[in-house]
């Protein structure tokens, strides 16, 4: 099972909350260790789906725990948002698929740059998108 | 309005980028570079990225576009500088900055610029190599 042991929450609506998110996670993972490659690995995902929930959602919340699961560290970060949700979720996942003016790397890189990874996303209600990466 | 300084170098501009971006700075430096190429006549541009601790897909965009807008108006952009932690996490997460010259660091880089130019090697660094 999953413990928390220590969690932060930012809202983040502007690109400015985005550079804010990805320090408390930088924060995070210096505490629980991770190396320098996988603290780039997580606030390189962090910025891609913060930016991806304030340019689609509207913005919204950004939920950042040091979890134990058994012993093994690992640090979670989760993006929820009220926006219009999206319509095809396979596609959503496919590289270089994008409905806006990027070039469709944000959920699968972001995906490729974690251990855990999981989406949901409701059309009307928003998206709650959640990484781990394990220390 | 906050701005990223653009220093002039004979005939090349240099860029030390410095600070977490948001995403109105990475806009401003890609117009006042578009500009000061025009003004300046810059053949080159040197993109200095080493304080950077991540390139998402936004920057990576940027500096992108930066190469593209300066090779139309007949200047090279070279990025320096690039984390060994930041270039594997771009290669993963999928940006190749294809169309983007890279060095290793500034000095490399303006060598690189030159070739580029066929301008003649910096004399200090002609010394270094006959050592």
């Amino acid at each position: 099972m999953k413990l928390t042991v220590k969690s932060d929450s930012l809202v983040v609506k502007s690109p400015q909350e985005i550079i804010l998110a990805r320090q408390k996670v930088r924060e995070y993972a210096r505490s629980l260790g991770f190396n320098l490659v996988d603290q780039t690995k997580l606030i390189t995902a962090t910025s891609e789906l913060a930016r991806n929930m304030v340019e689609y959602g509207g913005g919204g919340i950004v939920v950042i725990e040091h979890i134990d699961d058994q012993g093994q560290k690992g640090l979670r970060v989760t993006f929820e948002d009220q926006g219009p949700g999206i319509a095809d979720l396979e596609m959503a996942m496919l590289d270089g698929f994008t409905t806006g003016n990027g070039l469709g790397h944000g959920l699968p890189g972001a995906k490729r740059l974690v251990n855990e990874f999981e989406i949901d996303s409701k059309i009307g209600l928003g998206t709650r998108v959640s990484i781990v990466r394990w220390a | 309005m906050e701005r990223i300084p653009i220093i002039k170098m004979g005939p090349f501009l240099l860029v030390t980028i410095q600070v977490d971006m948001h995403d109105r700075l990475v806009m401003a430096l890609q117009e006042d570079l578009t500009e000061m190429v025009s003004s300046n006549g810059a053949r080159g541009v040197l993109i200095n990225i080493s304080s950077l601790d991540m390139v998402d897909s936004y920057i990576g965009r940027m500096l992108g576009g930066i190469a593209s807008i300066t090779s139309l108006m007949d200047a090279y952009t070279v990025v320096v500088g690039m984390q060994p932690a930041v270039a594997i996490t771009m290669v993963e997460l999928g940006i190749s900055l294809q169309g983007v010259m890279t060095a290793l660091n500034v000095e490399k880089g303006m060598d690189l610029l030159r070739s580029k130019l066929k301008l003649a090697p910096e004399q200090d660094h002609e010394i270094d190599r006959e050592e």
